[in-house]
């Protein structure tokens, strides 16, 4: 069994959505449409501020709300790696996906079908990173194997302090941003 | 000092951000007729089992009401298909069964739905309108198959019983499985939804009631009404104390969907940040004023207060109250609906 996750630091991250335009790259992303996307977080007021800059998408979580409310089965987990995928031919539109998925990390593709990431799958099955982590130019990504206690994004979340998004919603999110 | 966040997001999806919009009026209609169709197949089950002969709202229940469920139901699924953004996909609900899906278990619901109107609509449709019978005989023939069989006509009434409560229930699940949404995630809204498509259903059946007095005994609020509707139904006598049955009906329904909506409130005010939040929404948000007015004021309160004075006979029965609950009822779905989209876990307060 793996699990497939994402860590990124947030204290390497520069916001220069490098990420984004890699993967509208690889996937034809429709103009207009983003499956990753920057959040500038701030927390404090002068002079004690902190920024937060996240590359963020969809969480590929656990227990995914998405998967569970779908009328078809077209939003569906992925045997390898437990990444969350969509059946565009199942899928009709009904965007119950959307309104169950808490980081709105899901849209409406213009040819009518849900679309999101898919921590592109079709790279990590031939080896490769995701587009995202490939491109990254503080090399802040990484991805890698949950279940493998020495993969990096084990000893990462092993060595150093971390949060996911919204963890309270308990869709259980597989991608995790440093401290 | 309050601590202060403030989140910044560089995605502009349509129909996502900057707040979620994705279901509009097609969704809150589709909402508000499965949950009329809901009650009008309870009601009509009742009164199936317990019809009299020559009950005229017995009949208009029974008959009238089966025929007017299908009609809305048909309506409520077309702008269901309206909203789909994957049209001629549709087929696919109905090629599995996705257990944890409520989407999936209303639209196996949905199918069930026309085959008990039906034969609810069948049982008596000679009686109730004579015309259409004497068009297609047929009809004689089913509607005699089934009243010479005790039995069938109980399960008929039973199974309309069964599948408008789940119908109403399933309307209101549909969005409190969405733990996304604070403001749908509360299991209120299934009683909630099923009580108000009854008294919307109640308010429906007493509206064609009035319309389809005889003349002499027609509200003059009601006399420029579909007239010839009335004449569907002239040749049975009139029952003049059916009409109060069916007022005080609604005055149940709508006293309580007043303490499940008095109760959906308490649950979010008392809940979580979010939920808090979620029901600052209503209670001195963007649709505070919409919610009050419409939906407890002229839906639920005004209707109440108009309905007892017509009960105890103070004022004269008009279709005033039934019209403003069927409003009412259409609201509810609309705030739920557009409101609730808005609501949405305090994502940059998380840590």
């Amino acid at each position: 069994m793996s699990r497939f996750a994402m860590v990124i630091d947030t204290r390497r991250c520069v916001g220069c959505q490098d990420c984004v335009v890699a993967c509208k790259t690889e996937n034809g992303v429709t103009e207009g449409y983003s499956r990753d996307w920057i959040a500038e977080e701030t927390h404090g007021a002068f002079p004690t501020v902190r920024l937060e800059i996240r590359s963020e998408r969809c969480n590929q979580c656990d227990n995914p709300p998405c998967v569970g409310c779908c009328p078809t089965g077209a939003s569906h987990i992925h045997e390898r790696g437990g990444v969350i995928l969509v059946d565009h031919d199942k899928c009709i539109g009904c965007k119950a996906c959307l309104a169950a998925c808490p980081y709105n990390a899901r849209f409406i593709h213009p040819d009518g079908y849900a679309d999101k990431c898919t921590f592109c799958i079709h790279r990590v099955e031939k080896g490769l990173d995701p587009a995202c982590v490939s491109v990254c130019p503080t090399h802040c990504m990484h991805f890698g194997d949950l279940d493998d206690l020495e993969s990096e994004v084990s000893r990462l979340l092993n060595s150093r302090p971390y949060h996911a998004l919204i963890p309270e919603a308990g869709t259980k999110p597989c991608i995790f941003y440093l401290t | 000092m309050t601590p202060f966040a403030e989140l910044t997001v560089s995605r502009h999806n349509p129909l996502v951000d900057p707040t979620l919009h994705i279901w509009g009026w097609q969704i809150a209609v589709y909402l508000f007729l499965g949950g009329l169709v809901a009650g009008l197949m309870i009601i009509a089950g009742v009164r199936l089992i317990a019809i009299r002969p020559k009950q005229r709202e017995a009949l208009v229940c029974c008959t009238i009401g089966s025929i007017a469920g299908l009609a809305f139901l048909s309506l409520g699924m077309f702008a269901l298909f309206l909203d789909l953004a994957h049209k001629f996909h549709v087929w696919r609900l109905y090629t599995t069964f996705q257990i944890t899906s409520p989407m999936s278990w209303g639209s196996w619901i949905l199918l069930l739905v026309y085959p008990a109107l039906a034969a609810n609509a069948l049982a008596h449709l000679p009686e109730a309108i004579p015309a259409l019978a004497r068009r297609f005989p047929v009809t004689v023939v089913w509607s005699d198959f089934i009243l010479a069989r005790e039995w069938l006509v109980v399960a008929i009434g039973i199974a309309n019983m069964f599948v408008g409560i789940a119908l109403g229930i399933y309307t209101g699940i549909l969005l409190s499985t969405f733990g996304a949404r604070p403001l749908w995630n509360s299991a209120i809204l299934g009683p909630l939804f099923l009580l108000s498509g009854l008294s919307t259903a109640a308010a429906t059946l007493h509206g064609i009631l009035l319309l389809t007095t005889p003349d002499e005994e027609r509200p003059a609020f009601a006399d420029f009404l579909l007239s010839s509707l009335a004449r569907l139904v002239e040749a049975h006598p009139l029952d003049t104390k059916v009409g109060p049955v069916l007022a005080g009906a609604d005055s149940s329904f709508l006293t309580i969907e007043a303490a499940l909506l008095g109760l959906f409130v308490i649950g979010q005010t008392t809940s979580t940040a979010v939920h808090q939040q979620a029901a600052s929404l209503l209670l001195g948000g963007p649709y505070t004023a919409v919610f009050w007015v419409f939906v407890i004021g002229m839906g639920i309160v005004l209707p109440l207060i108009l309905q007892t004075l017509e009960l105890g006979k103070r004022i004269r029965h008009t279709l005033a109250p039934a019209v403003l609950v069927v409003l009412g009822g259409l609201a509810l779905r609309f705030v739920l609906v557009y409101a609730c989209q808005q609501s949405h876990w305090l994502e940059a307060l998380n840590h």
